[in-house]
């Protein structure tokens, strides 16, 4: 049977791993290579490694992280973060990477999204979207870009079905409201482009407990819930987590016997 | 030395980490004369049919691969290159290699369900040494808008389903194809990649 994804989230800066909440104060958590590594031998069923950099320079300490990766895991990643020309794209899609998730850039850039998708196929092209909570917009969610930081004329639910109309593959939508809270995914949001859009779209910020992706795997209508916080500061395990999830009557992926 | 072939249909970076990570040492290529002494030949591919099939014709692979085929040496089709061992698509449409009896259909619009499928599945394998011991509740990685439908009953060696019930493996003799991306579907996948590895039909 078809089955839920768990995916976890990897924040690069500067080379290292490194988590925010609400996408401020950010600390050093490890080595994204090794990381990566464990969440597979773990059980993860994909890996993103996000790349919030700022310096155009350090940037490219991303692409040996993924060619390292490709090396040691055999599972589907992605790479996001700053990725604005198809250049950039082949790149990490050449270093190993599944998938490219197009964020900002996308938003000033929409062409990118298609000319992506005719390059390398929809499968490998991601729409990333961060959302807040606006009740001037139609869905009462807005679009924002820039790290979270600057707001865009976009409603959440139209961008999706636009994105999706030029051809990406998948819907990553992060709340900005729930971010690092780990208060539990923003429902009414991913429901909402789920019904919209006919591609997979996976749930991302505010998990914090197995409940809360239980909850948006169904109700929230997702196809996958990113994960972070909850595994790297060693609160829950993946295999815990995928075994109360089957427990309550999830179809997930078993990487155990 | 175990030859991939490259026509075109995607990357073929993860195909080939695979099987380093195996301990092998693949050869990539994009000239069917430098795979012809391959003991084992991969066959990969994602894409739309038609294009790949000009690509095949045009960079002289459909001979290659027919005359491959009949020397009995392992094959292994993955995802595109599993439809394209069929004898036609309705993706284009357009006509296979039609190293195996079928056709390739499109998922119906109206199970319900996302199209293309896009993530993970299991599949319920018949006995065949490539498939040994894969238990049937581990799950391999898919993408695709269309599935395989064999003609010969014997030649269908796994099945999967997503809204319908599809053919996820099939193969004759020394012929072994697969719809979902073993390189992409962690350790079951890397031990069926051994067993190809290992596979002396």
């Amino acid at each position: 049977m078809y089955q839920k994804r768990i995916v976890v989230c990897l924040d690069v800066k500067d080379g290292r791993t490194t988590k925010g909440v609400r996408f401020l104060e950010n600390k050093d958590i490890g080595d994204p290579v090794a990381m990566a590594e464990a969440y597979y031998h773990e059980g993860a069923d994909e890996i993103v490694f996000y790349d919030i950099t700022a310096s155009a320079e350090n940037r490219q300490l991303i692409l040996p992280i993924v060619e390292e990766t490709a090396r040691r895991i055999f599972i589907p990643f992605c790479v996001g973060g700053g990725i604005g020309s198809l250049e950039e794209m082949r790149r990490v899609i050449l270093a190993g990477a599944e998938k490219v998730s197009l964020n900002s850039q996308a938003v000033r850039n929409p062409q990118l999204i298609t000319q992506g998708a005719r390059a390398f196929g929809s499968q490998c092209v991601v729409l990333g979207m961060d959302a807040q909570r606006d009740p001037a917009m139609p869905s009462g969610y807005r679009v924002y870009i820039n790290g979270g930081r600057l707001p865009t004329d976009w409603d959440a639910v139209a961008w999706a079905a636009e994105a999706v109309r030029l051809g990406a593959g998948e819907v990553v939508v992060n709340s900005i409201d729930a971010d690092g809270t780990q208060a539990g995914y923003e429902l009414a949001l991913t429901r909402q482009i789920s019904q919209c859009v006919s591609v997979p779209v996976v749930a991302s910020g505010g998990g914090g407990t197995p409940d809360h992706l239980y909850t948006v795997l169904t109700e929230g209508l997702a196809d996958a819930a990113l994960i972070a916080s909850m595994v790297h500061f060693g609160h829950y395990s993946l295999r815990g987590i995928k075994e109360e999830l089957l427990e309550r009557g999830l179809e997930i992926r078993r990487t155990w016997d | 030395m175990i030859g991939i072939v490259d026509y075109g249909a995607g990357n073929l970076t993860s195909v080939v980490r695979a099987f380093q990570y195996l301990g092998a040492s693949p050869l990539v290529s994009d000239q069917p004369r430098d795979l012809e002494e391959a003991e084992r030949l991969v066959f990969p591919g994602v894409g739309h049919a038609l294009a790949a099939m000009e690509n095949l014709h045009r960079l002289g692979w459909s001979d290659f691969l027919r005359r491959f085929a009949e020397t009995g040496r392992p094959l292994l089709g993955i995802c595109l290159g599993s439809q394209i061992l069929l004898e036609r698509s309705e993706e284009g449409p357009t006509e296979c290699l039609g190293l195996v009896r079928g056709v390739v259909r499109a998922f119906p619009s109206d199970l319900g369900l996302k199209i293309p499928q896009i993530g993970w599945n299991t599949v319920d394998f018949l006995p065949h040494p490539v498939f040994d011991g894969l238990d049937p509740r581990w799950s391999y990685y898919f993408v695709h808008g269309y599935y395989t439908e064999v003609t010969v009953p014997s030649q269908r060696l796994g099945s999967t389903q997503y809204g319908i019930t599809f053919t996820s493996a099939l193969g004759r003799d020394n012929i072994v194809a697969v719809q979902f991306h073993p390189e992409k579907s962690g350790k079951a996948g890397l031990r069926l990649l051994k067993q190809f590895l290992d596979w002396r039909p």
